[in-house]
């Protein structure tokens, strides 16, 4: 209890979490938090490697630039959980890839989220295809990847999936590949980090960072220790560096919501992790921003394939898929272009074309009068060619998780162990809480629910009696939950992404001026400041009559 | 030495959409041509004379189940008072219960028409 | 589970015409379910005038034209159900609905009439390319912030489409202080009225750029500006015509879709050509006893026809149920003969021998007379006709192109039954033909061909290319 620095930070400190947080009060009664380990980036790896880290005795933080999780890569993804085929053996990514996609089933249990293993299909329409098939199937034996079988002829193919161009040859059946639903894992991943003591800031976006390795800190006894500096036990090779500097040291993040002090950071920071990186001085990698356009159609469309569909990899990426969807529309995508700029998502006339010429050749008879919306997302292609996740060599304590694309998605619950491990290893010592809580129940959605349970939820709350979005049949009491929750929604965008409201056939035409009122009502914000998305997307531009 | 001017109208009285020439003298009707019957001639002498448009809008409603209530002029008014007009209707404040009819502001800017109500709040 | 004679999806113009005409027609145990928290569906928030023209020879704003109906509606006591948003019905006429007070509620209807309206096509159904930023809208969507919620979508306005709503918010926003910078349309005319595109863009300068569309949205977090091209014949953009045009607000009225949800969990038969349902004579869909009215039918020109429609429908729906009643007013019809699913009837009544008389052979000819679009007619209404329907029929329909000096003809067996001539005719405004029952009685084919006829290639020019 001795240190000198007195600040007041009553947003880290939401009501009903100060009980989980150990604070610091000084002779002038004045709060100074250090978290234990703060997590840079909200998506879908900082979100369950928060999850994970909840389960222990420690304070974390996640830190998120933008006003709401899961919006860079893990909002605008295939939402694809991959069997491990792809990735050349013994790299990280073919590890985390094959442990995260068994992890896929409980991790998703637990947190309500959606979760099919519908298993996936790479198609071959040459004998050139056919040689990649076995030889995707042979990295996939060496990887670990189970049950996989390789379809010899097309009329095999063609009787699990009718749909697909007659003009297959043969396949690579992959049962364990499933869909989930990226964002939603996010969110339930960090509500769930929060209802076990975890706080949330968003629109915390980082400036610097600096390291007070004397640190002198004596925050928490027992912590400062040197951890156990053995080798790393999980099967990959990571050798843990042994005594790290400084018994106390701790990291001063300044963000945009003033400075955060932790003594570990862990970047989960996405297509701007080499960025932060950078700020520690470490800059040995670089991140290169790959475009990808998807198209999404009609849930009528939704029944064209019941498998996620390949075609054999290309120099880019794994080529376009055509899929259902967890909530049950066609997805086709993703074109792949490297771009330079990392906040470029429009969709360009020259992708879509590639992804409908793609999408068309592997299922002839998709309807592109059908397409609901486009959208590109970017994925976080890292210079060295496989995820970055390990301490920093400038700094033990910063923890990078860069470089994650595909199959990031997939590998997130592994990568949360696989950090939890090394942060161990690093000095963190992690006690298990005794109240952990491994259950997120989800916003109980109407359109799912039976008669009786659609009674049921009127009768305990009558919102849930007015449809607000009817393509989807969305109703106000979900709306109002998905604005309630912890890390909930405050603008039409996050409400959209956690109820599916808006997402249907007429695209908001209907229900935005209704979530718009809601939002308004339940934040407590005049109409002319409800939000799309971010800072400048406000819905409307003043009152009519003149007035401004 | 006499002013002449010639305008080209598209007629909206049907569908025909008949193409109408009105020659302007000194700022009367010289010759009108194109028409394809009396309305239409009608029509595009009265556009190139003075042209008349009925306003519909909304007003503001206090204490209303709404915020807003929908008006229109009750007759036309000069094309060219529009805007002034909507100056007008902009200020007008409706105190519910209001009427289908009722008047909210009396001979707007002297043209003789009324804004009047076109809905219930 | 409540017992009604007739239900009635939707409380706009179509549906509140059926609910008056079928309680004129001696129905009484009707409800009607809306959605909204007033009836009078998308009439609220259509401020402007232009309304009721050919029903009451005067020119009514939307919520007046509505207030008409709906207090007749009132007036009849018929069992109005608001906030209530109907999620299900089935082809033997159960509706299931929901609402914040009784919660779940279901109908066993006897006759169930569809008046559930359209919906606008969204950005989504066009793909354009670009971001995703907010002041994106349907016009329709603008229309309800502005006119009924009193907020601005924005300052500086592009509209995409010129259709009627594209140009009535036109006007709307230039009234209320906006800048609308221009109208573009994708086909080189406008599926616009003339009259709005006079006052709705020409009163106040706002130009209409045809054979233009948006190519490119930018702006990441609100709009900053769309690039408009020039477009081809096929509707391509042609290359070095782009030009980018500051705007915080981009309109869409890019089409109106019939919202047909509902009839598809019914498993009633769509005609791709309209997206509605296919209809008789009577407004009767491919199941028993259910009716439709409006623009979940096909988007209508004017509400006046809507309201028509739903007269129709209401009247319609009243005659089903008595002759479901059996003791009912029958009139001349035999029992069995208007139950009859359209698809399946081939006996026929008594009424209508003499049709079948006339087919010789010995061949019978179905009891229903099936209409196709022939040669510049996009699609028509009502898509099957019994041949015993008592009343003349009104067929309409949309042509294809813009087309001057033709002949709209109905041909059956290869020789026109009846023809009217026009001078002019546009997809913008739907056309009609009218046959007579004795003329319906007459024709002996399977099959009555609607389309056009031009009057000579020399005079008959058309002014679009394709068909």
């Amino acid at each position: 209890m001795r240190i000198g620095v007195a600040l007041i930070h009553g947003f880290f400190a939401p009501v009903g979490m100060r009980f989980f947080l150990r604070q610091i009060i000084y002779n002038r009664g004045v709060v100074k938090v250090i978290y234990d380990a703060a997590i840079i980036g909200a998506g879908v790896v900082g979100a369950l490697t928060a999850r994970e880290l909840s389960r222990y005795d420690i304070r974390i933080c996640v830190l998120e630039a933008a006003s709401d999780a899961a919006t860079g890569s893990s909002k605008a993804n295939s939402g694809i959980v991959h069997a491990g085929y792809d990735a050349m053996p013994g790299t990280l990514k073919a590890l985390l890839n094959v442990r995260g996609n068994g992890l896929f089933g409980e991790v998703t249990k637990e947190l309500g989220v959606p979760f099919k293993r519908i298993g996936s299909l790479v198609l071959a329409f040459s004998e050139e295809g056919m040689e990649t098939v076995r030889k995707l199937y042979s990295r996939g034996l060496d990887n670990g990847v189970p049950d996989m079988k390789i379809l010899n002829s097309g009329d095999e193919v063609l009787k699990m999936e009718p749909n697909i161009s007659a003009k297959v040859v043969g396949a690579l059946h992959a049962p364990s590949a499933g869909i989930t639903n990226p964002y939603e894992l996010t969110y339930a991943g960090l509500e769930n980090a929060v209802a076990n003591g975890t706080e949330l800031i968003t629109g915390a976006r980082v400036i610097g960072i600096s390291y007070d390795g004397y640190g002198g800190h004596d925050v928490n006894s027992g912590h400062d220790e040197c951890g156990d500096c053995g080798v790393y036990h999980g099967n990959h090779g990571y050798i843990g560096a042994g005594g790290y500097d400084g018994a106390g040291g701790v990291f001063t993040i300044n963000t945009a919501r003033g400075p955060i002090w932790s003594r570990f950071v862990i970047n989960a920071a996405g297509i701007y992790s080499d960025k932060l990186s950078e700020m520690i001085g470490d800059d040995h990698f670089s991140i290169r921003p790959r475009k990808g356009e998807y198209l999404l159609l009609d849930k009528e469309q939704g029944h064209q394939v019941h498998s996620v569909i390949f075609q054999t990899p290309a120099a880019l990426g794994k080529g376009i898929l055509v899929t259902p969807t967890a909530d049950g529309n066609l997805l086709i995508g993703p074109s792949a272009g490297d771009i330079e700029d990392r906040e470029d998502l429009s969709t360009t006339a020259s992708g879509m074309e590639n992804v409908t010429d793609g999408a068309l050749k592997s299922v002839p008879g998709i309807n592109l009068r059908q397409v609901v919306t486009s959208f590109a997302g970017l994925r976080t292609v890292p210079s060295t060619g496989d995820f970055i996740i390990g301490p920093s060599m400038k700094n033990r304590r910063f923890i990078n998780a860069a470089g994650i694309d595909s199959p990031g998605l997939t590998s997130a619950p592994a990568i949360a162990l696989y950090i939890r491990d090394i942060l161990k290893v690093e000095g963190l010592e992690l006690v298990p809480k005794k109240f952990f809580d491994p259950v997120r129940k989800p916003i109980a959605r109407f359109s799912d629910a039976t008669d009786e349970e659609r009674e049921a939820l009127i009768r305990d709350n009558h919102l849930y009696g007015n449809v607000v979005c009817r393509c989807e049949l969305v109703t106000e009491a979900e709306i109002v939950e998905a604005i309630r929750r912890p890390a909930g929604a405050k603008s039409v965008d996050a409400v959209k992404r956690r109820t599916r409201s808006g997402m249907g056939r007429c695209q908001g035409g209907f229900c935005t001026p209704r979530i718009a009122e809601i939002i308004s009502r339940e934040c407590g914000i005049p109409m002319q400041e409800v939000r799309k998305n971010e800072g400048g997307s406000i819905l409307l531009t003043g009152k009519t009559k003149g007035v401004q | 030495m006499s002013e002449r001017e010639n305008k080209m109208l598209t007629c909206i009285i049907c569908p025909l959409g008949c193409s109408i020439s009105v020659t302007m003298e000194d700022g009367t009707i010289a010759e009108t041509k194109g028409f394809g019957c009396k309305r239409g001639k009608n029509y595009a002498e009265t556009e190139c004379i003075a042209p008349m448009r009925v306003i519909t809008s909304t007003v503001r409603v206090v204490n209303g189940p709404v915020p807003l209530i929908s008006v229109k002029t009750d007759k036309p008014v000069p094309k060219a008072l529009v805007m002034e007009c909507m100056k007008e209707i902009n200020r007008i404040e409706a105190h519910s219960p209001v009427k289908i009819g009722d008047i909210l502001l009396v001979n707007v800017l002297g043209t003789g028409a009324d804004i009047v109500a076109t809905c219930n709040a | 589970m409540r017992e009604v004679e007739l239900a009635i999806i939707g409380g706009g113009p179509g549906g509140l015409a059926a609910a008056i005409e079928a309680y004129r027609n001696g129905v009484r145990k009707i409800v009607l379910l809306e959605r909204d928290r007033s009836l009078g569906g998308i009439l609220k928030q259509c401020v402007h005038s232009g309304f009721g023209l050919q029903l009451f020879g005067e020119e009514l704003t939307g919520p007046e034209y509505a207030e008409r109906f709906t207090k007749q509606v009132m007036e009849l006591g018929i069992d109005i159900k608001l906030e209530t948003m109907v999620i299900g019905i089935t082809s033997d006429k159960l509706v299931s609905a929901v609402n914040s007070a009784e919660g779940l509620i279901s109908f066993k209807a006897r006759a169930l009439i569809l008046a559930m309206g359209c919906r606008e096509r969204p950005r989504g159904a066009l793909n354009i390319p670009g971001t995703r930023p907010a002041g994106i809208y349907t016009a329709g969507t603008a229309q309800r912030f502005v006119n009924m919620e009193g907020y601005m979508p924005g300052k500086k306005v592009v509209i995409l489409g010129s259709g009627d709503i594209g140009l009535i918010m036109a006007r709307r926003m230039t009234l209320e202080g906006a800048e609308v910078k221009m109208v573009c349309e994708l086909m080189p005319y406008s599926g616009g009225l003339k009259r709005n595109i006079m006052q709705c863009l020409e009163d106040f300068g706002i130009p209409l750029r045809l054979s233009h569309t948006v190519v490119e949205i930018h702006g990441r977090e609100r709009l900053e500006g769309v690039t408009v091209a020039e477009v081809d014949k096929s509707g391509r953009p042609v290359p070095g015509t782009n030009e980018y045009v500051e705007c915080d607000t981009l309109l869409l009225s890019v089409g109106l879709i019939p919202e047909n949800e509902l009839s598809k969990m019914a498993s009633i038969e769509l005609d791709p050509a309209t997206s509605g349902p296919f209809v008789d004579e009577a407004c009767q869909t491919s199941a028993e006893g259910i009716f439709a009215c409006g623009n979940v039918v096909y988007v209508h020109d004017l509400v006046d026809y809507v309201t028509q429609e739903g007269y129709l429908a209401g009247k319609s729906a009243a005659e089903y149920l008595s002759r479901k009643a059996g003791d009912g007013p029958e009139g001349g019809l035999g029992a069995e003969s208007g139950a009859e699913s359209r698809a399946e009837s081939g006996a026929g009544s008594g009424a209508v021998s003499g049709a079948e008389s006339g087919a010789g052979l010995g061949e019978k000819i179905p009891e229903v007379l099936k209409i196709h679009a022939g040669y510049g007619v996009r699609c028509i209404i009502p898509q099957f006709v019994r041949r015993s329907c008592k009343n003349d029929v009104s067929l309409f329909f949309r042509v294809a192109g813009n087309y001057r000096d033709v002949v709209l003809e109905a041909r059956a067996g290869g020789r026109a039954v009846c023809s009217v001539r026009k001078k002019v005719v546009s997809p913008g405004e739907m056309e009609s033909i009218r046959l007579k029952s004795e003329i319906i009685r007459s024709i002996n084919s399977e099959v009555l061909e609607i389309g056009i006829r031009t009057l000579g290639d020399k005079e008959a020019k058309e002014t679009k290319g394709e068909i």
